[in-house]
């Protein structure tokens, strides 16, 4: 048996890769809105958006689910959908939430899933299935019925029907949905397990924080649009320096910062604050001086990733679409 | 070959539901049922059973006609609910379960997919089909003497032709299965709710069952697509009636053909949102 992964180069060629991929729906809902998704093989993919923004129906699309209205996809180089039958078998994935038959075990569910691809070995089913339930952690369950499962249980079930093959990409649609802090973590363990065997992660989810720590790419959608993608360091860079003077006088101090032509200045009870652009804080700190004001404190801070995922998503409570 | 693997998987999961075994019991036991009342109203040769086919009442001489009685009792609405309920959870049900999404995914394709799932229906159609045919041959042994086959058309053959043509009629009879399969397999490309699939076979199956039987509509009659199942009885005549046969596995070939290209067309073009 060949070691998972970089079998079949996919250091050439891009994990996911689409062009004004576009989805209506036929009630005129526009789910998907011409979206240029490029991700790097090796990369952890974090694909962010709030509820509603078309997170899922892109991941059905990739995966031949359901069918675009326009533009063109390909996985690890395959052109989707009609390419389906040709790739998929190297592709994991979990969407919307797990989905097994209730009557049957653990492990036959994974057998039901694994008898249906003609790629599997049979002869290799069972210590396959065995090795996928053994690496979700979830051997001792395996004889349970579905029905008797927990949360966590079918979430990790699903992630194991993931692992049934060696695969170049995993597709994960919300793994950490319903789960607790502590599966949380562990999903996220997984999930790191997973990449550092060389295989692309595609994860989506609608917490910038789930995903921060095991990113290393992200895409960010907003009612059906892809408003920023790229590393999370460029990411960071998108975000504008803010300085923040604390004074008695913070009336007074915004208009020093006006004067320097610092953009958008703001003054609230005690802090006046500006984005510092291209002067340097020095200048600004003997400006403030010159002009009289007394300084209690200065600061210049980037944003948070957060503050920077929530201007790009805007902060609403209702969903998008 | 991987096939193979694919349409036992599907064979296990339909036979291992509680619900389809309870379904094979019931076909099991209504030929038990039928024979035993046949028996005890048996002491009146030529009495009772008027208005039923011609062989009712061929039944107290020979017991090989039980099957044939069971049968026909059993297709008007018996058999019809075993295959679509089966028929009509095929693709439905996987809808429903969220399960449709993951075998796709898997890939099952989408084709192979829908040609496992009719091969699993027509399957368990046939299994149906002869648990009727050979409980009531077994039934019929027990309850009441066995012997030559006197036919409908008069004639007397042996035991043995007799029963080969008792196998000939549970083929058709499975045939006919076979198309209300694929009509169930079609409408259940249309849905997420197998129950809803289920109701909509049973509605089309009564509906025809009622319209081929108003005389007004007697020119529709042989498009119906129960309208030619009772014809087995084409077989028990010497020379077998093979028009009847040849238009009934006709019929049940344009019925298979049709749904089955529907369900294709429509299952390799729809969007899976379950
Ligand atoms: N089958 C469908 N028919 C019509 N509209 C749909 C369908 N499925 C989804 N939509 C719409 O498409 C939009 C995007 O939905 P989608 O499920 O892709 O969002 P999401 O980003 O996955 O959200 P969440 O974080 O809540 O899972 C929504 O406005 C939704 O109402
Ligand atoms: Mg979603």
């Amino acid at each position: 048996m060949q070691p998972p992964s970089p079998a079949t180069s996919p250091l050439t060629t891009t994990a996911i890769s689409t062009s004004e991929r576009t989805k209506r729906f036929r009630g005129g809902q526009l789910a998907v809105d011409h979206i240029d998704l490029a991700v790097p093989p090796g990369a952890v993919y974090g694909f962010l958006g709030p509820n509603g923004s078309g997170k899922t129906t892109t991941i059905r699309m990739l995966l031949g689910l359901a069918f675009p209205t326009s533009g063109s996809a390909a996985l690890l180089g395959v052109p989707m959908p009609d390419g389906a039958t040709r790739v998929l078998h190297r592709v994991g994935s979990l969407v919307e939430g797990p989905a097994f038959y209730p009557f049957l075990t653990g492990t036959a569910n994974l057998a039901r899933y694994d008898a249906a691809d003609r790629t599997a070995d049979p002869a290799t089913a069972r210590a396959r299935i065995e090795g996928a339930l053994d690496r979700v952690g979830l051997l001792a369950a395996a004889g349970k019925r579905y029905r008797h499962y927990s949360l966590g249980m079918k979430q990790r079930l699903a992630i194991a029907a993931g692992l049934l093959q060696p695969r170049d990409l995993i597709i994960l649609d919300e793994p950490t949905n319903g789960l607790d802090p502590q599966g949380t973590r562990e999903v996220r363990a997984l999930i790191r397990q997973i990449a550092a065997d060389g295989i692309t992660v595609f994860v989506s989810s609608h917490l910038l924080a789930e995903v921060e720590q095991i990113c290393t790419h992200v895409g960010v959608m907003r009612t059906g649009r892809l408003v920023f993608q790229g590393s999370l360091t460029e990411l960071r860079h998108t975000g504008a320096a803010r300085v923040t003077v604390r004074t008695a006088d913070p009336e007074a101090a915004a208009k020093v910062l006006a004067g320097l032509d610092l953009a958008d200045p703001q003054a609230t009870s005690g802090e006046a604050s500006a984005v510092l652009g291209g002067v340097s804080p020095e200048q600004i700190c003997a400006e403030l001086v010159h002009a009289g004001i007394g300084v209690r404190g200065f600061a210049v801070t980037s944003p948070s990733l957060e503050d920077l995922f929530v201007g790009l998503t805007g902060e609403g409570f209702d969903v998008s679409g | 070959m991987s096939a193979a693997r694919f349409y036992n998987s599907e064979l296990r999961l339909v036979l291992l539901r509680r619900r389809n075994l309870l379904l094979l019991a019931v076909t099991a036991i209504f030929p038990l049922i039928i024979g035993i009342a046949l028996r005890l109203a048996a002491p009146h040769p030529d009495g009772g059973n008027g208005g039923g086919p011609a062989f009712f009442s061929q039944v107290a001489g020979n017991g090989v006609f039980l099957t044939f009685i069971a049968l026909s009792t059993l297709l008007i609405l018996v058999l019809p609910v075993v295959v679509a309920v089966v028929a009509g959870d095929s693709v439905a049900g996987e809808a429903g379960y969220g399960t449709l999404r993951y075998l796709l995914a898997v890939p099952a394709g989408r084709a192979r997919l829908l040609a496992v799932k009719y091969g699993v229906i027509v399957t368990f159609g046939l299994c149906a089909t002869f648990i009727v045919s050979v409980v009531a041959l077994l039934a019929g042994t027990v309850l009441f003497p066995v012997g030559p086959v006197t036919l409908l058309s008069g004639t007397t053959v042996s035991l043995a032709d007799g029963l080969l043509r008792l196998l000939f009629v549970t083929l058709y009879v499975a045939a006919a299965m076979a198309a209300l399969g694929a009509i169930g397999l079609a409408i259940s490309t249309l849905t997420e709710h197998a129950i809803g699939a289920i109701a909509a076979v049973m509605i089309l199956v009564v509906t025809s069952e009622v319209l081929d039987n108003v005389p007004q509509l007697a020119a529709i009659g042989p498009y119906l697509p129960t309208h030619w199942w009772l014809s087995f009885d084409a077989l028990l005549r010497a020379p077998a009636d093979t028009a009847t046969l040849l238009h009934g596995l006709l019929s049940f070939g344009v019925y298979a053909v049709l749904s089955g290209s529907f369900a294709w067309a429509r299952f390799t073009s729809a969007d899976i949102t379950s």
